[in-house]
Order: structure tokens, then C-alpha cells, then sequence
């Protein structure tokens, strides 16, 4: 694959695989052959050992006993390991509050905690092992649920407030008012690759981390705390991960940091894979919120101060709940403008396992409630929803300032709705559904059309920076490496386009490798779907380095001026003459010019003082809309997703192919969240959906019947992102939101559409029906 | 009685038999560690994400059938006399890749790709059985298939075009063929196969009355059929099988037939070998298994199984109870058939004696008098456990109820019958004012519980409007009175 020698192609018009080419993921042929290894498929080396972790079984209490004796004696079991054999800072909290143990020491504060981790000959062994444990506690009183822990609940981080205009006197003075709560519930990521590490012991204080993360520098900095060693004895690797979702984005922390403590204690690699029992049970999800609203509106359904308390289950830690909590705020207002509003979060304590990021990072959980509002503000007029969204839209020249004090300057929200609103035929739907209903008893049809703006950037500015590593080699291929991580969205494809497109080469001769600390260092975690922005445009300074010497060695080799040296397909013009690219090459290493470089890309413009609740925490916006129908039963609640229109902007697209997978995948997502997929704990504070026996996410046959995705062909990035592209991994979930207010206008039609059915998420069968029996009852709510 | 200590199948190309074969290990295991054959990947260990999905090619009837089932349940025992293949069977030595494969590689049918060997896996089969599928038949190969990246559209689309690839005559597995089913013949010695003792014991009887001998000398031993239970007593709670008996390919626990309006199921007999004949005879059956796990999980699990363990929440028994069914269980030489619905005693208990074991289970096609219907109730709707099932068996003449068996599966600690609601019906005018008036007997007949699939208050509203959605099919047949996913075949 790396190297070709081809006959040198002088006529030839483009390159393979540059920028807007719908290029294959770069690894299919290997996942449909089974030969893609992630990180349970690496040869073991001899004397690997597997660990199994012991997870508390009360949700709150102190520990007043631990006979680990049967654990030891077990067959096959070479160590136990508790908190006392962390060899240097018990904690891996990402943001520093010292809140986290690695392993649960004197307390515990949820059920499923990790109290001790069994290092054996073989994984069932350890598994086995684990189940031998004695643990006493001193049970204490659990805070499981929001509703638990109260309005005045501890939190585990600081709150927000954002606040514009003088939102309670603008809803005291509205000519209509309501107020009402909402709930939205929590997911788990479902990264179809669980959590795992494999550490292997090196010489000195070294240690190489295998881990499916996607902060390899995180993981890295939590390994060298743990052991107590400094970061440079650490090095963490991933080639790809089997699904991420934000799952991996702090909570690979702990597994490494244990196989990392394991393997140097006992010098020997260990691997660590949680059944996906312990890793549901034990790792964070989608934060489920109490969401507290309170709108005034005139008699044309014009918002004109709204009021939002977003209180989320955080679990028994802040990890990274502090910002998430904030996205939630950052969203409030998803497309519309609030000419008063204040919202508040409330990051509360909770004797659950620590929630955490996931594709959205609480955005879509603060939208969630806009869109409520909206929806509230349109039964209680009797009007279509879509009338009142599209009265409240973000101006363009005016209306146009967010929550945050931030301008919207890119707002394309109108045009994106208009186009789909007449492409989806919302309007004849519309009426045709109103007939329907009107003869049909028990299934109703119900229709929505929801819009998406997503802030894009990571809110903690400093993030907002990548590197790469570029190396060319003599024959001309190229090795490509940066810091962003391979989840399946794509990302490593299109940083190669990148290359290939700068060099003018074919994609093949660019080879992707796996993300490491050792190459790249300080790196943020490919999140907040800044993968291609940031590290496409770190790769592209990198290969503009090279070209620059390159460019520089061949005005001076060739005798022309700098500005006839024009890189084309395959090959390099320099005046009147044409040589392929690998000869360039080869000259230029024999001219001793230096054929690497280190690239690195920080984002203009983006500031954010959160004390005052002002800035501009969002380089530019991506803009989408999905139009739903679905059919509902009401004698059972059971549904059905009839179909789903979407028209989404992705600037001008790195990879169209690639963008489309993010979206129908994004939208499928967004929509499980939304209607089946349920977290259940029982009132011990277990979880009782821990495996998909249990837990539900989307299927085949859960996906809308007929599915329009289509990309925006006119858009492009009002910013000088690589390409002009835009980023496309967490937008599309919340099309999702599309399924939610469709089922939202079936249960309406019951009453008439002059009640709001206040559907909570998940939208189970059986919220669907109680919604409906409320509908039936006239109580409403 | 010819007897051999190791059990012997093929895998992809090769011959194997082994002798040290534990008696819960699985064939994922088998496969990841012992083989290092890491294409196939375990995702949940207990058979419903599909990323370990293999084919077993088994001899019936002479034919070599393959179907797809999960590796990570399927015990290694069972496996003797079967033709594992892997995903690393498929690509050709030249490297090119099977129509299958590229199908899916064009439509950009993988993301993160950790699932997509099972998917490959599952749509290989479908399309070796059906090689221009329906979207339809194309979702219901994939049910026991999650995939968390693509949202499903690029794989819907790459089966679709699988044909546009090859031609299945030119499938790897066609050609091998003639030399499969010859090695597989050679295995089939008629031998009873024991590995291990004590603890680590593991049994395949000969035959249906080598079965019967097994179980009395060995009364507690474990009777392991399509191990979609069993599996994950093993993979979740780690629990000792041992000692354990395959049954699982004994050719006399394999008959499906139909004679004088009762269709007779062995217990060996999967849902999809029953689908064919119970979806011709009671289409409703062939409805309901449609949604019962995914389709790896119907090619192992059996009706008997779903019977013989008990569970309150199996899909099986209600419809079965509402239409009558007995059961025929064996002990020894001794046989005794009773009515289903006396089997399940309570949570956990069924009238079943150690050593004894279900032989069938004999199910009587409705009259053309009676009108029989089943509904499943779940979060979502294919392959997820039960919520509420209600199935009803009534009978009106002359405008009365003449007969009427109802029974519900989640409802209460066994599949069980709604006696009172019966009895608020019977003899009674089939009318709407009878239905409404009869739904407070549920509050008699069954205390659901709330769990995490559903609330108690949920179970019983759904189970009464299940009654109301019986009566209105009879009434109201011109309007919809259930979401449908595809146009009535």
C-alpha cells in the first residue's frame, strides 16, 4: 500500500483521495475481513496476566471490612490490588477536583464502584476470583435520583448562570405564561467495543499503555499520577476503537491506570476488559436532566423571556460535568432567539456512577427543553409547532445575540428549514395526517420538524489546539500521524485526504498510523467533533512546511523562481519541467533537506470568561433540520417511525460518503436516546440495564422505513476552517429530536392539539400511553 | 454402545478433534484464544449484539444447512458433527474479497467496524438462503445484529446489493460443498461422546434412548438444547453446568409435522425449522416468532427449551396455553403428556421430575370456529424481552362466546391463564359492553410486577387494551389498529 512505483503519469488530471472525494473509511477492507485489530485482538506476549475488577454492591456507605483471602487462594489468581497499592495519587478526576479514586478507598459511593482489581493467569480466572470477595460496609443513605436530591441537592461543581435582558420581570410582564418541567433521560454509549487496556511493562519506570481511549494524553497523564512516575515514562497508544461516543473520553482513565499499576508491580503485560456488565455498571453515561422552564409568549406565539433550571444526575463525581452541565445552558435556546433569558445549571451529587461525555456533551439535553417550550407555546395556541419555531428563528442582522453574549453570524437555520420544509412536503403531510387521524381511532400519525444549531469548539478554549507528525520518506510515501483517535467517524481518512490533497499524491501513498503519546504530544481528546477541524488543519500546516523547503530546494535546484514550482497529481512542475513527486524527494534528501515536520493548529477568534457568562466559546455553528412522522398505537403506546427527512450543512464536505454515516448514524443515535433506550436503576441504586438484553438501542428495523439524508450543497464555512468544511460528528444526534416531537404531536392529536402532552424521554411504549391516557383524561399533564 | 472422548467438527477448512473440551466452554473462546481467530469478537457474551456471529453448517436430511448463530453462547460440545466457519473463511487466497465484503466496503457499511464481521456473517447467510432479499427479510437477518455507528442505512443498502457482487453458485462454501458434507457424514459414528468427570463432565447421547439412560443416571445433570439460556448461565453468572448434556443434535427430537390438526415439535426443534410449518398453520405463531431474539438466536433456541425452562417471561407458552397444547415428557422408558399449562407450577418450578426431560410438545391448529391471536408488547419491537404478551383463543356463536382461552406471558410468575376474564366472557354476547365490563377481572387474575422493561400500572393497562384490540379486529377491520412496520403480506 505505502509504496508504488507507477509509471510516472504526466497527463494525470487528479489525484486519489484528495479533499471533497467520497473516499472509503481507510480501514473497510480490513473491517470486513475481520483483519482490523483492535486492542483484545493483539498477540499477547508470554506471561500476559488479565484483570478483573470487584465492584461495590451498596450505592453509599464506608467499607468496615474486606477479606480478599478466597480471592487469593483462588486458582490461577497471581494479585489482588486495592487502593492501598496505587503507587501514587489514587485519583484520576480529569479535572483536577481530586474526587475520583481509581480504586474505591475507605467508601464507597455507588454501586458498581471499583473496590479491588483481581490479577490472574487468564481472564476467567480472574473473573471467577472476583466473585470470592467478602466485603462488609456500613451502609449509608444513597441519593440515587434527581428528584432525590432536591433543588437545594449538593453539587459536584461549580454552577452556571447564563443570564441576558431581565428574563423574570419580561415572562411576569408577558401576555401569556407557562411553566412546567421536564425530563430527559440519560444513555449509555453502547461503543460496541468495550472499555480495555493492556499495559506492558518496559524498562526503567516505563510502561506502554494499549487503550481504547480517545484522550491518549489524558490517559497518559492519569498512568504517570498512579504510578508516580512523570509522563514521559508513559506511553499510551490506540490505533482505533470499536465506537467511542464520548464513552472513552475520560473513562478509559481508570482501566488503564490499573493494567498500567498491575503490569509494573508484577513486571509482566496485563490486560484489562470489563465484561459488559462491569463496564455499564461502572462507566458514566449521558447525564439525564430535571428540566425547570418557565416561558412568556404573546397570542402569536412570539417567546419573550424565558427561564431554565437544567439539574442533571452527575453521579458521585464531577469528571467532566462541569462542562457538560454548561453545553446544556450553551444550547438552551437550540435555533431561537430569547429576547430575556436566564439559565441555570445544577450539577447535583448523586450515588451513581460519575456521568460523563457523550456525542452532544449535554447540548442535546439543553435543546431538549427549547424545543419543550416551543412545543408548549404551540398547543397552547393551537398552532402547528413548526409556526412557532420558525417565528422565533435567530435573525441574521438583528435577534441575532445568544444567552452567552455571542453574535450568531453564520445563521442558515431558515434557509435549512425552508428547504426541507418544501422538500418533505411538510405542508400536504400535514394535511394529509390531519385526515387520517381524523378517521382512524386507535393509530394516530403525528409530525415534526426540528432544526439544529450546535455550537462548535471546545467551551475550555485551551483545548481548541492540535498537532501532527509528518514524515516523507526517500521513495516518496509519507507518514502521517496526529492526535486525534480513530472511533470509526472517519477522522483518520479524511486527515489523510489532507495530506494527499497538500502533496498532490494518491491517498495510498499516505500511511495512517496509530495515535500515539510519543509522537504527539499534549494532545486534546478527539471530542466536541473537533477531530477534523483541529487535527486536519495541524496536518495541513505540517505538509505546508515540507513543501515549503521542498519548494525552496527546487527554485534553487531547478533555477526558477519559487513561484513556478506548482505541486500537481503525482508530480511536481518547476518552470518548464515536470518530475514526480518521489524523484523530488529523492533529490531532495540527496540535498539534505529536512523531510519532517511537526505541524500544530490553534483556533482564532474563540474566548470565554465563564464568571461573567460572556465570550465567544464557539468558533462558528453547523446547522441541520429532520422532519419525522410517526404512527402511533394508542391502546399500547407501540410506534412506529414512518419516515425521516434531513437536511444537514457540513460546509463545504471533507468527505461527503463519510459526512452522510455521521448524519443517518448521528440521527439514529439522537433518536434511541429519545424513545427506547432507558436506564433503569433499582431502588438499591443498581443498575438494572446493564447489558443489551436489557438495554435497547436502535436496530435495522427501528430505523425510519423511508430515510432522506441529504447534505446542504450550497453551504460552506463562513470561517477559514481546512476546507471550509464543517464538523459533523455530534450535530446530527439531535435530529433525533425530530422522533421525540413527532411522537409528541400523535399522542396531541388526541386532545386536539390544544394540550401539550408533555412527553418525557425516553419515549418508551409506556410513556407513549400514559401520555395518552393523560390526553384522554383531559388533565394534561 | 459405542462411545469416544472427543468431540469432532470442522472449522473453516480444517478438521479438528478434540479431547480437552470443558464443559461450558464456548465457541468464542475456543475461537479467540485457542485459534487466535480474532475476526470474530465478543460485544455482550450472551447473544444479542451479534458481533460474534459464525455459521454452523449442519447435515439435515442430507443437505448441508448453514445458519448463523452467536459464538459467544454456543457451547463447544454442541458442536460435533458441525461445520464452523468464520469471517476468515470468506475473503479468496487471491485476496479478493467475497461479494458480501465489498457489498459492504462500496456502500460504506462500516464505521468503527468492531461489529461488521457479524454483520458480514448474518447477511452471508441471508444471502445464501435468499440471494435477492427484501428489505423485510433483510431486517429480520440483522435483529441480532447492533451496530451503535451507521445507523443501520448503509448496511440495509449493501444487502440489497450483495447480488450485484457474484453469484452464490460461486460462494467459497458451494464449492466445498460435496467435501463438507462428506467429512460431516464420516463424523456422524453413532457414538456417544464423554468428556471429562466429576465436575468438567460433558455428555452428547447417541440417541433419544441413550438420552433417557444419561438422565437417570445423571438426574441433575444439565439438558442443554440451543443454550440461549444456558449460554448465559454460563458467560453471566459463571455458574457450573456440569455434568451437561447436549441434545442439541439428536435427529428423533428433530421432527416438526402436523397430523390430524395437531402440529407435533421435538424438543431439539428450533424456531426456525418450526417457523416454516407453525407460519403456514397459524400464521400468528410465525408473527410471533418473527420477534423472538434475533435470527442467530432463533436458529439455536428451541420451543422446547422455551418451555422446559420455565420462564414467565418466554414468548412460547401463552399462545401455546391459549391454544391448548400438551406436553410429552420422558423418564426412562416412561412417557406422560399433560396440558401445557399444568407444567408451569411457580417461579422456577415446573412438573418435571429429575431425569425426566421434554420429549414434545403437540400443538392443535385452531377450529375454523375458533379466532386465535397474540401480540407481543416490548420496548423495542424485535428482539427485546416481553413486556406484556397476550394471547386469546375465542370462540363466538350466534353472537355468544362459546369458548375462550387466554393466557399472558409478564404478567405473573409463570406464563398463566386470565381464568376470571375466561369467565366474564363465556356464554356471554360478543359485544363491547361485554369486553368493558370483563376487564376488571384482570385485576383478579393477574399482580404484575414493575421492572425495568415495564411499570405494574403499564403491564396492566396494556394487557386489558390487548383484550380491547381482539375485540375491535372482529369489528373495526377497515382502519388500522396496530403500527406496522411492513405492508401485509
Amino acid at each position: 500500500m505505502m509504496t508504488k512505483h507507477e509509471a510516472l503519469d504526466l497527463a494525470k488530471a487528479k489525484i486519489v483521495g484528495g479533499v471533497a472525494t467520497d473516499q472509503k473509511h481507510d480501514s473497510a477492507h480490513k473491517h470486513v475481513t475481520g483483519e482490523a485489530i483492535y486492542i483484545d485482538d493483539m498477540p499477547e506476549p508470554a506471561g500476559t496476566l488479565h484483570a478483573c475488577l470487584g465492584l461495590s454492591e451498596v450505592a453509599h456507605g464506608k467499607i468496615t471490612g474486606m477479606d480478599l483471602s478466597r480471592v487469593r487462594a483462588a486458582s490461577g489468581v497471581v494479585a489482588v490490588l486495592t487502593a492501598e497499592d496505587v503507587p501514587g495519587v489514587n485519583d484520576i478526576s480529569p479535572t483536577g477536583l481530586h474526587d475520583e479514586p481509581i480504586l474505591a478507598s475507605g467508601k464507597v459511593q455507588f454501586f458498581g464502584q471499583p473496590v479491588f482489581a483481581v490479577i490472574a493467569e487468564t481472564r476467567e480466572a480472574a473473573r471467577r476470583a472476583c466473585r470470592l470477595a467478602r466485603v462488609t460496609y456500613a451502609e449509608e443513605p444513597a441519593v440515587i435520583d434527581i428528584a432525590d436530591a432536591g433543588p437545594s441537592g449538593t453539587l459536584v461543581t461549580a454552577p452556571l448562570t447564563l443570564s441576558r435582558g431581565e428574563a423574570v420581570k419580561a415572562i411576569a410582564a408577558a401576555p401569556r405564561r407557562i411553566k412546567g418541567q421536564m425530563r430527559v433521560g440519560g444513555q449509555d454509549h453502547f461503543y460496541l467495543e468495550g472499555q480495555i487496556a493492556f499495559a506492558l511493562p518496559g524498562e526503567d519506570r516505563d510502561v506502554t499503555v494499549y487503550s481504547s481511549t480517545q484522550h491518549p494524553s489524558e490517559v497518559q497523564h492519569m498512568v504517570a499520577h498512579a504510578l508516580g512516575v512523570a509522563s514521559h515514562a508513559v506511553t499510551v497508544e490506540v490505533r482505533r476503537m470499536g465506537g467511542g461516543f464520548g464513552g472513552k473520553e475520560t473513562q478509559s482513565n481508570q482501566f488503564a491506570a490499573i493494567a498500567a499499576i498491575a503490569a509494573k508491580r508484577l513486571n509482566r503485560p496485563v490486560k484489562l476488559r470489563p465484561d459488559r456488565d462491569d463496564d455499564m455498571t461502572a462507566t458514566g453515561k449521558r447525564h439525564d436532566f430535571l428540566i425547570d422552564y418557565e416561558v412568556g409568549f404573546d397570542d402569536d406565539g412570539a417567546i419573550l423571556g424565558v427561564d431554565f433550571t437544567y439539574a442533571a444526575r452527575c453521579g458521585f463525581s464531577a469528571d467532566l460535568s462541569g462542562p457538560v452541565t454548561d453545553r446544556a445552558l450553551f444550547h438552551c435556546d437550540n435555533a431561537y432567539f430569547y429576547p430575556h433569558v436566564r439559565a441555570v445549571s445544577a450539577p447535583l451529587y448523586t450515588n451513581t456512577v460519575s456521568n460523563t461525555a457523550f456525542r452532544g456533551f449535554g447540548g442535546p439535553q439543553g435543546m431538549v427543553g427549547a424545543e419543550r417550550i416551543i412545543d408548549e407555546v404551540a398547543f397552547a395556541l393551537g398552532r402547528d409547532p413548526l409556526d412557532i419555531r420558525k417565528k422565533n428563528f435567530y435573525g441574521t442582522d438583528t435577534r441575532n445575540l445568544t444567552p452567552y453574549h455571542q453574535t450568531v453570524e453564520d445563521n442558515v437555520v431558515e434557509r435549512v428549514v425552508s428547504e426541507l420544509e418544501a422538500s418533505a412536503a411538510y405542508a400536504e403531510r400535514r394535511r394529509a395526517i390531519d385526515a387520517f387521524n381524523a378517521n382512524s381511532p386507535i393509530v394516530k400519525r403525528g409530525l415534526a420538524l426540528t432544526p439544529v444549531k450546535f455550537g462548535i469548539s471546545f467551551t475550555a478554549t485551551h483545548f481548541n489546539q492540535a498537532g501532527a507528525l509528518v514524515h516523507v520518506y526517500t521513495d516518496g510515501s509519507v507518514h502521517l500521524n496526529h492526535g486525534g483517535t480513530e472511533m470509526g467517524q472517519g477522522l483518520y481518512v479524511k486527515v489523510a485526504q489532507v495530506v494527499a490533497e497538500e502533496f498532490q499524491i494518491d491517498i495510498d501513498q499516505v500511511k495512517i498510523t496509530a495515535t500515539t503519546t510519543g509522537k504527539v504530544p499534549n494532545t486534546s481528546a478527539t471530542a466536541a467533533s473537533s477531530g477534523s477541524d483541529l487535527n486536519g488543519m495541524a496536518a495541513q500546516n505540517a505538509t505546508r512546511q515540507i513543501k515549503a523547503r521542498l519548494v525552496d530546494f527546487a527554485a534553487g535546484h531547478f533555477e526558477v523562481p519559487k513561484d513556478q514550482i506548482l505541486f500537481l497529481p503525482g508530480r511536481v512542475r518547476a518552470g518548464n519541467q515536470e518530475i514526480p513527486f518521489a524523484e523530488l524527494i529523492g533529490k531532495a534528501y540527496m540535498a539534505r533537506v529536512q523531510l519532517s515536520a511537526a505541524g500544530f493548529y490553534k483556533t482564532p477568534k474563540i474566548h470565554w470568561d465563564r464568571d461573567k457568562g460572556r465570550g465567544r466559546p464557539f468558533y462558528y455553528f453547523a446547522y441541520g433540520a429532520s422532519c419525522a412522522e410517526v404512527s402511533v398505537d394508542t391502546l399500547t403506546g407501540e410506534y412506529m417511525v414512518e419516515r425521516v427527512d434531513i437536511l444537514h450543512e457540513t460546509g463545504r464536505s471533507l468527505n461527503r460518503a463519510i459526512d452522510i454515516g455521521q448524519i443517518e448514524g448521528g440521527f439514529v443515535q439522537g433518536m434511541g436516546w429519545l424513545t427506547t433506550e432507558e436506564l433503569v436503576w433499582d431502588g438499591k441504586g443498581r443498575l438494572a440495564t446493564h447489558a443489551p438484553s436489557t438495554y435497547k438501542i436502535p436496530l435495522a428495523s427501528d430505523r425510519p422505513k423511508i430515510f432522506n439524508v441529504t447534505l446542504a450543497d450550497w453551504a460552506e464555512n463562513a470561517e477559514p476552517t481546512v476546507n471550509r468544511s464543517k464538523a459533523v460528528g455530534e450535530p446530527p444526534l439531535m435530529l433525533g429530536m425530530s422522533v421525540l416531537h413527532a411522537l409528541s404531536d400523535a399522542v396531541a392529536s388526541v386532545a386536539g392539539h390544544r394540550v401539550c402532552p408533555r412527553l418525557d424521554a425516553p419515549a418508551t411504549p409506556e410513556r407513549v400511553l400514559m401520555a395518552v391516557e393523560r390526553m384522554r383524561a383531559g388533565a394534561g399533564a | 454402545m459405542k462411545s469416544r472422548n472427543e468431540i469432532r467438527f470442522l472449522l473453516n477448512g480444517e478438521s479438528l478433534a478434540l479431547g480437552e473440551v470443558r464443559p461450558d466452554e464456548t465457541l468464542l473462546d475456543l475461537l479467540r484464544i485457542r485459534r487466535r481467530l480474532i475476526g470474530t469478537k465478543e460485544g455482550c457474551a450472551e447473544g444479542d449484539c451479534g458481533a460474534c456471529t459464525v455459521l454452523i453448517g449442519r447435515l439435515r436430511g442430507g443437505e448441508l444447512v448453514y445458519e448463523s448463530v452467536n459464538a459467544c453462547i454456543r457451547f463447544v460440545g454442541s458442536l460435533d458433527g458441525c461445520h464452523v466457519v468464520t469471517v476468515e473463511h470468506l475473503k479468496r487466497t487471491d485476496g479478493t474479497l467475497h461479494p458480501v465484503q465489498q457489498a459492504l466496503v462500496d456502500h460504506h457499511g462500516s464505521q468503527c467496524g468492531f461489529c461488521t464481521p457479524g454483520f458480514v456473517m448474518s447477511l452471508y447467510a441471508l444471502w445464501m438462503r435468499v440471494p435477492q432479499p427484501s428489505d423485510q427479510a433483510i431486517e429480520k437477518a440483522l435483529q441480532g445484529n447492533l451496530c451503535r455507528c451507521t445507523g443501520y442505512e448503509p448496511i440495509v443498502r449493501a444487502a440489497r446489493a450483495i447480488s450485484s457482487y457474484g453469484e452464490a453458485s460461486d460462494d467459497p462454501l458451494a464449492a466445498e460443498c460435496a467435501a463438507v458434507i462428506a467429512a460431516l457424514t464420516a463424523m456422524r459414528d453413532g457414538a456417544r461422546v464423554e468428556i471429562g468427570s466429576g465436575g468438567e463432565r460433558l455428555v452428547v447421547p447417541a440417541s433419544v434412548d441413550d438420552l433417557a439412560a444419561v438422565l437417570e443416571a445423571e438426574p441433575k445433570a444439565t439438558i442443554v438444547a440451543g443454550a440461549t439460556d444456558v449460554g448465559l448461565w454460563v458467560t453471566k453468572f459463571m455458574r457450573s453446568i456440569s455434568p451437561v448434556v447436549f441434545i442439541g443434535a439428536l435427529d428423533e427430537l428433530q421432527a416438526v409435522n402436523a397430523e390430524n390438526g395437531v402440529i407435533s415439535i421435538g424438543a431439539g426443534v428450533s424456531y426456525t425449522e418450526a417457523f416454516a410449518l407453525l407460519s403456514a398453520r397459524i400464521p400468528q405463531l410465525g408473527a410471533l416468532i418473527d420477534r423472538i431474539g434475533g435470527e442467530q438466536v432463533r436458529n439455536m433456541g428451541t420451543i422446547g427449551g422455551n418451555i422446559a425452562n420455565g420462564s414467565p417471561i418466554g414468548d412460547m407458552p401463552p399462545p401455546l396455553i391459549a391454544l391448548g397444547a400438551t406436553l410429552t415428557l420422558r423418564k426412562g422408558t416412561a412417557r406422560r403428556t399433560i396440558p401445557l399449562e399444568t407444567f408451569f407450577i411457580d417461579y422456577g418450578k415446573q412438573d418435571r421430575a429429575a431425569g425426566e426431560f421434554v420429549e414434545a410438545v403437540h400443538v392443535p391448529v385452531p377450529r375454523p370456529s375458533e379466532c386465535f391471536a397474540v401480540w407481543k408488547i416490548s420496548k423495542r419491537r424485535d428482539e427485546d424481552i416481553t413486556a406484556v404478551l397476550g394471547a386469546f383463543n375465542i370462540a363466538v356463536a350466534d353472537g355468544v362466546v362459546t369458548h375462550a382461552r387466554i393466557a399472558y406471558g409478564g404478567m405473573a410468575a409463570t406464563p398463566k391463564r386470565a381464568r376470571t376474564v375466561e369467565a366474564a366472557l363465556i356464554d356471554r354476547p360478543w359485544t363491547y359492553e361485554t369486553v368493558e365490563a370483563a376487564l376488571a377481572a384482570f385485576e383478579t387474575d393477574f399482580k404484575p410486577i414493575s421492572d425495568a422493561r415495564a411499570t405494574a400500572g403499564y403491564r396492566m393497562l396494556a394487557a386489558k387494551n390487548l383484550l380491547r384490540r381482539f375485540f375491535l379486529e372482529g369489528v373495526e377491520g377497515h382502519v388500522p389498529l396496530q403500527v406496522s412496520r411492513y405492508e401485509a403480506a
